[in-house]
Order: C-alpha cells, then structure tokens, then sequence
C-alpha cells in the first residue's frame, strides 16, 4: 500500500493511541468494562493495522515471530504461575489473599492484576501469531483485483 | 438492523462484500449487548467480532477466490432446518423468565452472594472482572489455554505446513507417520 498516503499517515497517528488504549483497558480493568481478553485484542489490532498498511515485513521487524511464540506460552505460564505461587504461600490455587494476607483485599488487587496480564499478553500473541500466519502465504489475489 | 444485514450476508455473491457486513453485523450486535447493560460483553464483541474476524476473513479471503461458487441444490431442506430450528428455540424462550425479572435464576442463584461479598473480600468497582479473575480464577485460566491451545493449531495447521513442505521433500514421509 505504498501509494496511499492517507492512510499511512493516520496510520502513524493511530497506532500509538490504540497501544495506550490498550494499556488503559488492561490496567483500568478493575474499575471500568475491560480486561485481559478485550485489551489483548485492541493491542493486537496496532499490531495488524500496522501490517496490513505498511507491510508484513515491517511490523515483523517491529514484532518479531520468535517472540510472538515465545509470549503465547508466557501468557499462560504467568496465569497458573501466579496459582502456583498462591499454594507455596500455604494457601489454595488462585487464592490471591496470599499475597498480602494482612490486607486480603490488597492481595486479590495483586492477583487479579497478574492473572489479566497473563491472559493479556496470551490474547495478544495469539491473535498476531495467527495474522501472521494467514498474511504470511502468498495471496491468490494481487492488489489491482481488490 | 440485524435481520437486514443477516439477510444481506445471505443474498450476496461477492465475498468481500460479505466480510464487509459480518463486521457490520457485529458491531450492530455489540450495541444490542450495550442497550442490555451488558458492556463488558459488546466490549468483546465489537474488538473481536468486528475487528480482529473481519481481517482474519479478509486475510483467508486474499488466498481463495473473491466469489462464491453458484450452487445448483434447491434451499428448500436448509430452509426447512432453520425455521424448525428458530422455532424450537423460540418455543425454548417461553418458559424463560422476563428480562430482568427479579425471580430469574441468574439473580437468586450465586448473584447476590457475589454482588455483596465482592466489595469487602475484594474491593474492586468492577463487579465483572471480580467473578472473572478471582471467584472464577480456575474458567479464566481455562478460557486462556483454551486461546493458548487454538493458536498454536492455527499455527500448526498453516505455517506449520507451509514450513515443512520448503524444507525438503524428503522429510514429508517420515514427519508424516509421526
């Protein structure tokens, strides 16, 4: 899309915002609608608009694959580390009072925190490792036929 | 709106167009989730539903062909099975409660016992991400293998594939049996 001037521009403007949008849905979470699963997606949104008007190539350079893979198992790990955690501190899986057991509510803040990043950051990787994995063969159609 | 669009996806021919308006159809249907007070939800539907879906049916689309084929097979027995099916479920929906209603069984269940305790035990303004996270910390972790698990077949299926088969021909029988 090297010819639409327009849209690169906006492009430009628009990424960051939506990555800081992101990062508001993920961390402003307990307090408005939001969280893990809606922000993971907005974020991997900057990453497939930059993709799709810039080019593959380039947002691969930015974001590389190796470690899109690599966060798709981090994701996780980091949810059911935080539940693993919880039991060696004596209490049960993903009980997150045992983080602060003087202040159980401060605890569940900490908790809920590190288990909406996890799942954030496994919505995130997914959703570009499978962008690049369709925009990564060869289209069918070229670019005039659209 | 809905209905409109729905029938536009179903007489159209061109598969860019069809994209175009399940995203539409999405989005419509993340505001019907807003007027239900169901924000967390249209939220969800509009970033996925609308967003993410609608590339990824454009990304299939650029490796297939832009029109659909044209069938020759009447639509009567498809016809038939939607409208029995609409039926059923519509017979389903009057047994169920009216929307709102304070007997339903989503409010006299575990509702309230969360919507009291949440505010001591947890003390987090979003009643939504409270169950999600903490009371229901096991589904959530669930729900994100189960993301975890339909990425990587995603990737298995297709650049999975597409790797090996550069790689060397030779290799496809073995890595087959496997």
């Amino acid at each position: 899309m090297r010819h639409h001037l327009i849209l690169r521009v906006i492009t430009k403007i628009l990424v960051g915002a939506i990555m800081l949008f992101a990062f508001y849905v993920q961390f402003h979470g307990d307090f408005s609608p939001g969280g893990g699963f809606q922000a993971g997606v907005i974020m991997a949104v900057a990453f497939i608009l930059y993709g799709i008007v810039f080019s593959l190539d380039s947002v691969k350079r930015v974001f590389p694959p190796w470690l899109v893979h690599k966060l798709v198992a981090l994701g996780v790990l980091l949810y059911a580390a935080t539940g693993v955690l919880s039991m060696f501190l004596g209490y049960s899986f993903l009980d997150y009072d045992a983080f602060v057991p003087s202040h159980p509510s401060s605890g569940q803040h900490y908790g809920i925190l590190a288990v909406e990043l996890g799942v954030g950051i496994t919505v995130t990787a997914v959703m570009v490792a499978i962008y690049y994995a369709f925009a990564g063969r060869p289209p069918r159609l070229s670019d005039e036929e659209w | 709106m809905l209905i409109l669009t729905a029938i536009a996806v179903v007489r159209m021919h061109s598969l860019f167009a069809v994209a175009m308006l399940s995203g539409v159809f999405s989005l419509l249907s993340a505001l019907l989730f807003v007027t239900l007070d169901a924000v967390d939800v249209a939220f969800t539907e509009a970033a996925v539903g609308a967003g993410i879906s609608t590339v990824l049916v454009l990304g299939t689309l650029a490796l297939t062909s832009r029109f659909e084929k044209p069938t020759k097979r009447s639509p009567i027995i498809p016809l038939f099975v939607v409208f029995v099916t609409g039926a059923a479920l519509i017979y389903g929906t009057l047994d169920m409660p009216n929307f709102g209603s304070p007997d339903a069984p989503a409010q006299t269940h575990v509702g309230p016992d969360y919507l009291e305790r949440s505010v001591e035990e947890i003390d987090i303004p979003n009643v939504v991400t409270a169950i999600l996270a903490s009371y229901r910390g096991y589904d959530t972790l669930g729900e994100t293998a189960v993301v975890f698990t339909a990425g990587i077949g995603v990737l298995l299926l297709i650049s999975g594939f597409s790797r090996r088969r550069r790689r060397d021909d030779d290799d496809d029988e073995e890595s087959e049996e496997t």
